[in-house]
C-alpha cells in the first residue's frame, strides 16, 4: 500500500513539476505577478511529494518488503539496518529518486530563502529547475519505476553488492548527489539570467552561496568515495581515474572555477559571460556523468546495470537541456556587456589564470575519459586510458595552479605590482625551501618527484599563513595584541578561503605521499612469519574464521613493531576477507592504522597453498593528511557560506544599483577581507 | 569602423556558438556509441580467426599427453572442433565451471584440452583427483608463459577451435549453463554442420 502511495506521489510530482515549469515562465514573460507567484507553492509541494516517495521507498527497504522488485533486487533481510537504508540509493531506480528529490530540495530552498530575489528571476529559475525535474520524472515513470511490484513475492532478497555495504559508501552517494545535483540550481540561475539578459553583481551574489553549498558537498562526497576506495578495494590506492570518478571530478573542477569567477562578477562586474558558461558546463558535466554511469557506453567499476533504452532517454534529456542552454547562451551571451577593465597582473588576472587552468584540467579529464569512445568510433580500436595519461597531463596543469595560488590572494584588484607582493612572500618561499630540503634528507634515494609535491604544499601553507598575518597586521604599527583582536574579527569568508586553500595544501602533501612515497610489499607468508615494510616489521600472528551478520569473515591478525625504535610498542591490525552468504561474493577489508605522519595498511589475500596466505602490506606516509585536507576544504566552504554578507547579504537589485556602477569605479562593496 | 564593429559582433556570436557545436559533437559521438557501438565490457581476442599459438606444452600427468599446435587442425581422424580450457587449482570460478566442462566433454563428445597455468603440479593433480578429470590432454604451464601466448586475460577462460585449427571464439570467465546454451552449443553445432 505504501509503495503504491509512493508511486502515486511520484506521478503527482510530475504533474506539479509541469505546472511549475510552465506557468511561472509564461507569467515572467507577460509580467503577470500571479502566475509568477505559482512557482513558490509548486516548488514546495513538489518537494514534499518527492520526499514522501523517497520515504515510501525507504520504508519498503527498512521493512524488507520483498513484494517490491527493487527491494528484492538490492536488499536482504539479514542485512544490517544501515545498509538496508543505504540500499535505497545503491541502485539505478532508487538513486534516480534521490536525484529528483535533491533537485526538488534545491528548488524548495530557493523558494523559501529567495525572498530577496526579483520575482522575474526567481520565477524563471524555479521554472527551469522544474523543467529538468520533469525530464527526470518522465524518465523514472516511463523506464525506471522504483515501486514496481513482483508477484508472487520471493521470501528473500538478492542482496546489495557487498562492496557497497560499507559505512563510507552509505553516505557517499547522498553527499555526492547534493553536490552534483546542487549544481542544477546554479544552472537554472544562469539560464534564467540569460533569458532576462541581465547579469550583474547582484546576480553573482545570489548565485555564489548555491555554488558554494553544492561545491562543499561535492568535495565531501568525492572525498568519501576516495576514502572508501582506499580502504575497501584493498589496492592501497585512493584515485583510479575511473570514468565515473572522473564524472564527479569534472563538475568539481568547473564548480571550483566558477566559485572564483563569480567573485569577479560580484566585485568587478566583468567575466559575466564566462561565469554563465561555467554554470552551464558544471551541471552539464554532471548530466554527462550520469549518462556515462547509466548507459553502459564506457566500462567502469561503478556502472549501474546498464540498459540502452535508458541510455537513449538520458541522451535525449542531455540533448534537450544542455543543447537548449548552450543555444540560449549562443543567442544571449554576445549581448552581455563586460564591465571593469583590469591589467593581467591583478586579482582579476589571477582569478582568470585560476579559471583557465581549472577548465583546462577539466577538459583534459574529459578528453581522457571519452577518448576510448572517440577512438573506437573512428578506428574501431579498443583502448583504455588509465592513470599514466592523467598523471602526465593533469599534474603539470595543477602545479602552476598551486604556485599561482600562493600569490593570487595578495594581488589587489585592477592592477598590481608583483615586486612588493613577492617581497611579502619571501618568508613563505624560504619556508617551502626549508621543508623541501628537510624532506629531501628524509626520503633520500626515493622518488625525486615527491619533493615537487612537498615543495608546492609547503609553499601554499606558507602563503596561507602569510596572508592571514598580513590581514591582521598590515603595518608594523599594529601591536600583537591588537593584531590578535583583528584575527578574531576576520570575516568568515576570509577564514573560509584560508581554510580551503590550506586544505588544498594538505591534500597535495597527502596525495604525494600516497602516490609517490608508499612502500609496498606483496608476499606469501605462513602464520608467524615477518615481513619488513619500511621501518616496520609486519608479523602475521593468526588467521581465524569469524562469523558476521550476513557474511563469514577470514580474519588475519598482524602484529606490527617499529624496528630500531628501542621501544616494545606494537600495534595489532585485523584485516578481513568477507564472503557474503547471499551470493558468495568476497570483499576485502583492509586494516588501516593511521598516525599523524603515516598509515600502516595491511590486506589479507587468498590462501596461497601450504598454509601460506598472500598479504599486501603498505607503509603510506602522509596519507591521513589527504582526508584531513578535504575536511578543511569542506569546512572552508561552510565557513564562507555562513558569512553574514553571503547569507542574507544578497541585496535587492535596486540596492546594488545594477549597471549603475561605472566600469572603473571601485566596487561599492569593497571590503578589506577580499 | 562600422565594418570592424560588425565583424567584432559576428566573432562574438561565433564564439558564443562554439560550446553548442562542441557539445553537439559530443552528443553525436555518445549517441552513435550507444546505439551502434559494441558492448565495452566484452574483451576481444586478438587470436580470433588465427591458427592456435605455436607453443608446445609439456604433460601435466604421466598418463596423459600435453599438447602443441600439431594437435589441432586437420589431421586424419580429427574433424572435430576442440575446446581449450584454461584452469588453475587456486581459481575458485574454475571450480564452479568444472561440472559444466565435464558435462560438455561427456555429453557433447568433444575433446577438451586443459591448459593448467600458473599452478604447481601437485596442487593441480590434487584438484583433478578431487573434482574429476574430463580433459583429453592437459598441458602444464607453471610460469604462465604459454598463457601469455594464448592471450589469457583471466581465469578461467575457454577457447573454441575449429577443425582447421583456428581460434573461433573465446569466453572469459566461468561458463554458466546459460553461456553454454547460448554461446558454446550453437557454435559447436555450426562447426559440426560444416
Amino acid at each position: 500500500m505504501i509503495a503504491e502511495l509512493g508511486h502515486y506521489a511520484l506521478t503527482l510530482a510530475l504533474g506539479v513539476a509541469l505546472v511549475q515549469a510552465i506557468l511561472p515562465m509564461v507569467g515572467a514573460t507577460r509580467g503577470d505577478a500571479r502566475w509568477m507567484a505559482v512557482a513558490v507553492p509548486t516548488a514546495l509541494v513538489q518537494f514534499a511529494l518527492l520526499m514522501f516517495a523517497f520515504l515510501a521507498l525507504m520504508h519498503a527497504y527498512v521493512t524488507s518488503d520483498f513484494s517490491v522488485l527493487n527491494v528484492v533486487a538490492n536488499s536482504h533481510s539479514l542485512k544490517p539496518m544501515l545498509y538496508k537504508i543505504s540500499g535505497v540509493w545503491g541502485n539505478h531506480e532508487g538513486s534516480l529518486l534521490l536525484w529528483v528529490a535533491v533537485m526538488a530540495l534545491f528548488g524548495a530552498l530557493v523558494a523559501i530563502f529567495g525572498r530577496n530575489l526579483p520575482p522575474g528571476l526567481k520565477a524563471r529559475t524555479l521554472s527551469i529547475q522544474a523543467t529538468i525535474t520533469v525530464g527526470f520524472l518522465l524518465f523514472m515513470v516511463l523506464t525506471s519505476n522504483p515501486f514496481e511490484r513482483v508477484f508472487p513475492a520471493p521470501l528473500e532478497g538478492r542482496d546489495l553488492n557487498p562492496l557497497l555495504q560499507d559505512p563510507g559508501l552509505a553516505f557517499h552517494p547522498p553527499m555526492l548527489y547534493i553536490g552534483y545535483v546542487g549544481l542544477s540550481i546554479v544552472f537554472s540561475f544562469a539560464c534564467a539570467a540569460l533569458i532576462e539578459g541581465k547579469v550583474d553583481a547582484a546576480w553573482a551574489r545570489w548565485v555564489r552561496p548555491w555554488t558554494l553549498l553544492a561545491w562543499s558537498f561535492l568535495t565531501g562526497g568525492i572525498a568519501l568515495g576516495s576514502w572508501w576506495a582506499y580502504y575497501e578495494l584493498g589496492w592501497g590506492g585512493f584515485w583510479f581515474w575511473d570514468p565515473v570518478e572522473n564524472a564527479s571530478f569534472m563538475p568539481w573542477l568547473v564548480a571550483t572555477a566558477m566559485l572564483h569567477s563569480a567573485i569577479v562578477v560580484e566585485k568587478r562586474d566583468t567575466l559575466k559571460s564566462w561565469t554563465i558558461l561555467l554554470a552551464i558546463i558544471g551541471f552539464s558535466l554532471s548530466l554527462i556523468g550520469t549518462f556515462l554511469v547509466r548507459s553502459g557506453v564506457l566500462t567502469s567499476v561503478h556502472a549501474f546495470a546498464s540498459d540502452p533504452e535508458r541510455g537513449v532517454f538520458i541522451l535525449m534529456l542531455l540533448a534537450v537541456s544542455i543543447g537548449g542552454s548552450f543555444a540560449l547562451y549562443a543567442w544571449r551571451a554576445p549581448s552581455l556587456s563586460g564591465g571593469g577593465l583590469f591589467r593581467p597582473i591583478s586579482r582579476e588576472g589571477a582569478l582568470v589564470l585560476n579559471n583557465l587552468l581549472l577548465t583546462t584540467a577539466a577538459a583534459t579529464v574529459l578528453l581522457g575519459t571519452l577518448y576510448p569512445l572517440f577512438l573506437e568510433l573512428l578506428t574501431n580500436d579498443k583502448i583504455s586510458v588509465g592513470p599514466p595519461f592523467f598523471n602526465a597531463t593533469f599534474v603539470p596543469i595543477m602545479i602552476p595552479l598551486f604556485v599561482a595560488l600562493g600569490v593570487g590572494p595578495f594581488l589587489p584588484w585592477k592592477r598590481a605590482d608583483l615586486t612588493p607582493v613577492l617581497r611579502l612572500l619571501i618568508t613563505a618561499f624560504v619556508f617551502a625551501v626549508a621543508v623541501t630540503v628537510l624532506a629531501g634528507i628524509v626520503i633520500w634515494g626515493q622518488q625525486a618527484y615527491a619533493l615537487l609535491g612537498i615543495a608546492v604544499s609547503a609553499w601554499l601553507v606558507g602563503s596561507v599563513v602569510t596572508e592571514i598575518y598580513r590581514k591582521i597586521r598590515p603595518t608594523r604599527s599594529i601591536g600583537f595584541g591588537q593584531a590578535f583582536g583583528r584575527l578574531l574579527n576576520l570575516p568568515r569568508a576570509a577564514w573560509g578561503m584560508s581554510a580551503a586553500h590550506f586544505g588544498i595544501a594538505i591534500v597535495v602533501a597527502g596525495a604525494t605521499g600516497a602516490s609517490l612515497l608508499t612502500t609496498e610489499r606483496i608476499e606469501a607468508v605462513r602464520i608467524g612469519e615477518t615481513v619488513e615494510v619500511a621501518q616496520f616489521d609486519f608479523t602475521l600472528t593468526s588467521v581465524t574464521q569469524v562469523p558476521g551478520p550476513n557474511y563469514m569473515a577470514t580474519r588475519g591478525e598482524f602484529t606490527i613493531t617499529p624496528r630500531d625504535s628501542g621501544t616494545d610498542q606494537s600495534y595489532i591490525l585485523e584485516a578481513e576477507n568477507r564472503q557474503f552468504l547471499s551470493n558468495g561474493q568476497v570483499t576485502t577489508e583492509a586494516a588501516i592504522r593511521s598516525f599523524s605522519w603515516y598509515d600502516l595498511y595491511a590486506v589479507l589475500g587468498e590462501p596461497a597453498g601450504q598454509g601460506r596466505y598472500t598479504v599486501r602490506l603498505y607503509f603510506k606516509p602522509l596519507v591521513p593528511w589527504m582526508w584531513a585536507g578535504t575536511i578543511f576544504m569542506v569546512i572552508g566552504g561552510f565557513l564562507s557560506l555562513s558569512d553574514r554578507r553571503l547569507r542574507v547579504g544578497a541585496p535587492k537589485r535596486s540596492a546594488a544599483a545594477p549597471n549603475a556602477t561605472p566600469p572603473n569605479a571601485p566596487s561599492p562593496s569593497a571590503h578589506p577581507a577580499e | 569602423m562600422t565594418q570592424d564593429a560588425h565583424r567584432a559582433k559576428r566573432n562574438k556570436f561565433l564564439l558564443g556558438l562554439l560550446p553548442l557545436l562542441i557539445f553537439s559533437g559530443l552528443i553525436g559521438a555518445m549517441g552513435y556509441q550507444l546505439l551502434f557501438g559494441k558492448d565495452p565490457s566484452l574483451i576481444p581476442s586478438a587470436l580470433i580467426g588465427d591458427p592456435v599459438p605455436r607453443v608446445e606444452l609439456e604433460a601435466l600427468k604421466q598418463d596423459k599427453p600435453g599438447f602443441g599446435p600439431q594437435d589441432f587442425g586437420p589431421t586424419p581422424g580429427n574433424d572435430q572442433p576442440i575446446l581449450v580450457n584454461v584452469f588453475a587449482s587456486w581459481c575458485v570460478p574454475c571450480r564452479a565451471e568444472h561440472p559444466i566442462i565435464t558435462a560438455l566433454a561427456e555429453e557433447q563428445n568433444i575433446p577438451v584440452y586443459g591448459l593448467n597455468s600458473k599452478d604447481t603440479r601437485e596442487a593441480a593433480l590434487d584438484w583433478l583427483d578431487e573434482l574429476g578429470d574430463p580433459y583429453t590432454r592437459i598441458g602444464y604451464d607453471p610460469t604462465g608463459r604459454a598463457g601469455i601466448e594464448w592471450g589469457v586475460y583471466g581465469y578461467p577462460e575457454t577457447f573454441l577451435i575449429n577443425p582447421q585449427g583456428q581460434v573461433v571464439y573465446k569466453y572469459v570467465g566461468p561458463i554458466s549453463p546459460r553461456i553454454l546454451n547460448e554461446e558454446f552449443l550453437p557454435r559447436i553445432e555450426a562447426l559440426r554442420a560444416q
